[in-house]
């Protein structure tokens, strides 16, 4: 589904003299349809660089990332046009970031129906419910529904950002570090509900900084150093 | 899929150039002006495609070009040089002569006064950063509106009338104020008047000109609330021109950065701001509050 092949990622920092500084060399791993890596590592080694490369948050210095495309074909997401590379991140590709990028004034079920709303092209009242029922099995109080992330807890905020990403059924997830914040309960009910998106078809790419989770969880692990 | 509207090479040259204009300017000289012959150079050579419903960013300082190239593509100057196409699909088939059989327009920039007027009215809306630009004070905020629907071909003073009601609730204007003028409002609702005034035409390209820039900051919010549940509902193509960042991560999914008329970089919002390239990219990132 997709192939990471030789990926290396340095920054210029022009306004620092043109330093160069190497975020991450050498990556190559592939994960099959359906499956699930993890990515291991000290902190600072690279994990969520090599993530944000995939997605084009961040843009290659070498290297290849060839993936399965539902709409393209096998296409190099490196070298894909701006256009396209929104397509797949809108129809195929979703991530859960390290932080919650808060869109203001937008609710929690707000923030979750959009996506579901663009994307499955169901009606507004259906992706309410899923958002909804999505929230409501994250633990997130009633109260919440409509109220602003931004002032929510970091656990909080960390569970509307993984329902924001995954409440779409994405084909390829992308997860930097999902249950940082999270207590035990709260845990285990986002791994009951990555579960059923695996049996559901989704490949997953993830981070976790606990290893006892990230082996229960993955398929198999691949160190950054 | 097409692109909605096709720009190459668009420039404007301010004075009679010579031929040391490009090399004496541009991000790398720091500057706008040729130092041999003195003339300015606003925008050089800017190319981009802007698809449908899709919100394109520009961002840059004083200076850089932004505001140009959107009084360029609204045809209020004259470019200098450069090609301006529209896709077949903005339905403007009925114009005369501007489709030649293929599934691109012929260069827009080129084309008569009366035929710009007539694609300008049908394809684009402008809100720009003074009220005073695009509102005529003294006249009604609905009539501002009528306007357009006027130069639009709609004659019906009851429709008319209806449709601009519309509007201006849609923008959250109290309909009742319909009937005063917008020396009257505050700068919000000024703005907001624009927007029902771009709108009224239902056209496929907003231009935005830097329309929450000097508006305090709650106002800004509602003002930039209010573009993003428009563009979601009508599928807008917008160019939204802004030197501040926050607006364009919160509206454009891409983005382009000017620097002293030329295009500096270009990609998608989220690299430019996480992974920028250019050296200007770069400090304009770091400059961010």
């Amino acid at each position: 589904m997709i192939s990471v092949e030789n990926l290396s990622k340095q920054f210029t920092l022009h306004i620092l003299n043109d330093k160069c500084i190497e975020a991450c060399r050498g990556i190559s791993f592939s994960v099959p349809a359906g499956g699930f890596l993890g990515l291991a590592g000290p902190s600072g080694a690279g994990k969520s660089t090599v993530l944000k490369c995939i997605y084009r948050t961040y843009l290659p210095s070498g290297g290849a990332v060839r993936y399965d495309s539902a709409g393209y074909g096998t296409v190099d997401l490196t070298t894909l046009s701006d256009r396209r590379m929104i397509e797949i991140r809108t129809r195929e590709i979703g991530y859960v970031s390290q932080f919650l990028k808060v869109i203001p004034r937008v609710s929690a079920v707000e923030v979750i129906m959009e996506p579901i709303i663009a994307r499955n092209g169901v009606t507004r009242e259906e992706a309410r419910e899923r958002a909804i029922g999505l929230l409501e099995r994250l633990r997130i109080p009633r109260t919440l529904f409509d109220a602003y992330p931004s002032t929510f807890s970091g656990g909080e905020q960390q569970r509307i950002n993984i329902a924001h990403a995954i409440g779409w059924r994405p084909r390829l997830l992308l997860l930097d570090e999902p249950t940082a914040s999270l207590d035990r309960e709260s845990v285990a009910i986002v791994k009951e509900m990555l579960r059923e998106l695996r049996d559901e078809g989704t490949t997953m790419v993830g981070i976790f900084h606990d290893t006892e989770l990230m082996e229960s969880m993955t398929d198999s692990v691949y160190r950054v150093c | 899929m097409e692109p909605l509207i096709r720009v190459r090479g668009l420039t404007k040259r301010f004075g009679n150039g010579c031929s040391r204009c490009p090399e004496s300017t541009g991000p790398d000289s720091e500057t706008n002006r040729c130092s041999d012959c003195g003339t300015v150079i606003a925008c050089n050579d800017v190319n981009f495609n802007l698809y449908r419903d899709e919100a394109l960013g520009i961002v840059g300082e004083s200076g850089s070009g932004k505001s140009t190239l959107v009084r360029l593509l609204h045809f209020e100057w004259e470019a200098t040089a450069g090609r301006f196409e529209i896709s077949r699909e903005a339905g403007l088939g009925e114009i005369p002569g501007l489709f030649n059989g293929g599934g691109s327009s012929r260069n827009l920039l080129e084309l008569n006064t009366f035929s710009k007027r007539l694609i300008r009215n049908a394809l684009m809306g402008i809100v720009y950063q003074n009220p005073n630009l695009g509102l005529r004070m003294q006249v009604s905020s609905g009539g501002n509106v009528a306007e357009r629907l006027l130069g639009g071909g709609w004659r019906n003073i009851a429709a008319m009338r209806k449709r601009t009601a519309d509007l201006l609730e849609r923008t959250e204007i109290p309909v009742e104020r319909m009937d005063e003028p917008p020396s009257n409002f505050s700068g919000g609702m000024q703005q907001r008047v624009q927007i029902a005034k771009a709108l009224s035409n239902n056209p496929l390209i907003l231009f935005l000109d830097e329309v929450t820039t000097g508006l305090d900051l709650s106002v800004q919010a509602r003002v930039l609330d209010l573009i993003r549940t428009l563009r979601r509902e009508y599928r807008l193509s917008m160019l939204v021109v802004s030197h501040d960042l926050g607006v364009i991560n919160l509206l454009c999914q891409r983005t382009m950065v000017m620097k002293n008329g030329r295009v500096v970089e270009a990609g998608l919002t989220d690299q430019i701001l996480q992974d920028p390239q250019h050296r200007y990219t770069q400090l304009l990132v770091a400059s961010q509050l």
